[in-house]
């Protein structure tokens, strides 16, 4: 479980939150500038935030009032931006290892494996990232991100390189390994289809404020009420 | 042409490159991974030598390691002898007057690593010291061999820092550059001339190598 309360300026906009991410699965939607990534590398701890609290599981990893920041990497959360960020010198499976320098040769080699065969990238394995497609790098860091088992997976637009079907098919497999591995996952979009696709909960972002939570049905009637009426209008 | 002057200037400039590699590479990541007002001030005061005449810069550690500072006579006391003129001072001299030749390639190079690798590799648990030698070094190797070549480079050509710090001594401080001074200055221009053209040499061919390692066909690129 994911509990935020927050403040954080950049420029001119301004993110103000109070909110807890209880379900498996949730979605941040919300048009671009409300906030979404800034949300997301704040939960990271890629970034601080003025001033407030995260914490992860009831554990706090960022209370400004006790000056706690937990490196990214002590959090035990992983995240997939939606540029994929593959080491360029590193081949894929060295990539997928990147994480798991703590593990043995024998069981990290069996865990890049299993990683790539989730996304089903396998036979890339050998292949250096420069000589990869948009969708193929997005599946090998979303790989990658999972390898060291995080508690929590942040999602920043994971899909918007892979074509539909692909998509679909590496979504339904991704939430069943999720699930089954107990990782809570967050992740930003604003593509309303991906968000109701989901079946998740959707919490939605709008300049800097959450305008509503719950499932998508419901947290996106405002939301398709006010394109409606934009597209009438127009 | 003075074989023990060549033998001197070529082991400073490595050991100078040597320690400014080992200082250098830290300090740069310090000054691309962290942004702060201090770390700003830190980066000006390594860029000081680029701008401090090189007879003044010697001037102040002549100053700095002489029996008359607290520095000078610690330092006299922990080695037994005084830092200023012998080779352990022509080494401090450089390694602070080259210093910025190594710092701002490295600075530029590490700079230039696209950010959302360096988030990435900060998710999947990498300290400082694994970012910097799993990912900053070896995405700006150009700018690691830039900063190697022209740190000893810039050491080989020294002259007002190395004659104000180290004077003229045979075997200790006499530098090639201080015999193609003492050369001209005695008229001698057919030892001038080979001693010049053996410090061109040594500038021409560690240049070329950063060139034709940096050539689109040359394979390291940073």
């Amino acid at each position: 479980m994911v509990e935020l309360k927050l403040e954080a300026r950049r420029g001119g906009f301004h993110l103000q939150l109070q909110c807890r991410f209880a379900a498996d699965w949730t979605v941040i939607f919300g048009p671009s500038g409300a906030g979404k990534s800034t949300l997301l590398r704040l939960m990271a701890g890629l970034d601080r935030p003025d001033s407030g609290r995260i914490a992860l599981d009831g554990e706090p990893v960022t209370d400004t009032a006790k000056a706690i920041h937990l490196r990214p990497g002590l959090r035990r959360t992983s995240m997939v931006a939606q540029a994929p960020g593959l080491f360029p010198h590193l081949s894929v499976s060295a990539n997928v290892a990147y994480g798991l320098k703590s593990m043995d040769r024998k069981s990290r080699a069996a865990r890049v494996a299993e990683m790539l065969e989730l996304v089903d990238a396998t036979e890339m394995m050998h292949r250096r990232p420069r000589s990869l497609s948009g969708g193929e790098s997005q599946r090998v860091a979303l790989a990658r991100a999972l390898a060291p088992l995080p508690r929590l997976l942040l999602l920043d637009e994971p899909f918007s390189a892979l074509d539909g079907a692909a998509s679909d098919a590496l979504l339904s497999r991704l939430q069943s390994w999720l699930k089954e591995r107990r990782v809570q996952t967050v992740m930003v979009t604003h593509d309303a289809t991906e968000a109701y696709a989901s079946g998740a909960e959707v919490a939605l972002l709008r300049e800097g404020r959450l305008a509503a939570q719950g499932p998508a049905h419901l947290a996106l009637a405002t939301e398709r009420a006010r394109i409606i009426t934009r597209l009438q209008m127009s | 042409m003075d074989w023990q002057a060549l033998a001197l200037t070529l082991r400073l400039a490595t050991a100078t490159t040597a320690i400014l590699l080992v200082l250098a590479v830290p300090l740069a990541a310090l000054l691309v991974l962290r942004h702060n007002r201090w770390l700003a001030g830190l980066e000006a005061l390594t860029a000081m030598p680029l701008v401090l005449p090189p007879t003044v810069l010697g001037f102040f550690l002549l100053v700095l390691l002489g029996p008359g500072t607290a520095v000078g006579r610690g330092i006299t006391s922990l080695l037994g002898h005084p830092l200023a003129f012998s080779f352990g001072g022509l080494v401090v001299g450089s390694v602070i007057y080259s210093l910025p030749f190594a710092v701002q390639p490295l600075v530029t190079g590490f700079a230039a690593v696209d950010p959302a690798l360096v988030d990435a590799a900060k998710m999947l648990g990498a300290g400082p010291v694994r970012l910097v030698f799993s990912l900053l070094i070896p995405l700006a190797r150009r700018s690691l061999l830039t900063a190697v070549v022209l740190s000893f480079l810039h050491t080989v050509g020294e002259f007002g820092v190395v004659l104000m710090l180290g004077g003229d001594i045979p075997g200790a401080t006499r530098t090639l550059s201080i015999v193609l001074y003492n050369q001209v200055e005695n008229f001698n221009y057919a030892a001038a001339n080979q001693t010049a053209a053996t410090l061109l040499a040594l500038s021409v061919v560690p240049l070329a190598i950063i060139y034709v390692a940096g050539s689109p066909r040359g394979g390291t690129r940073g």
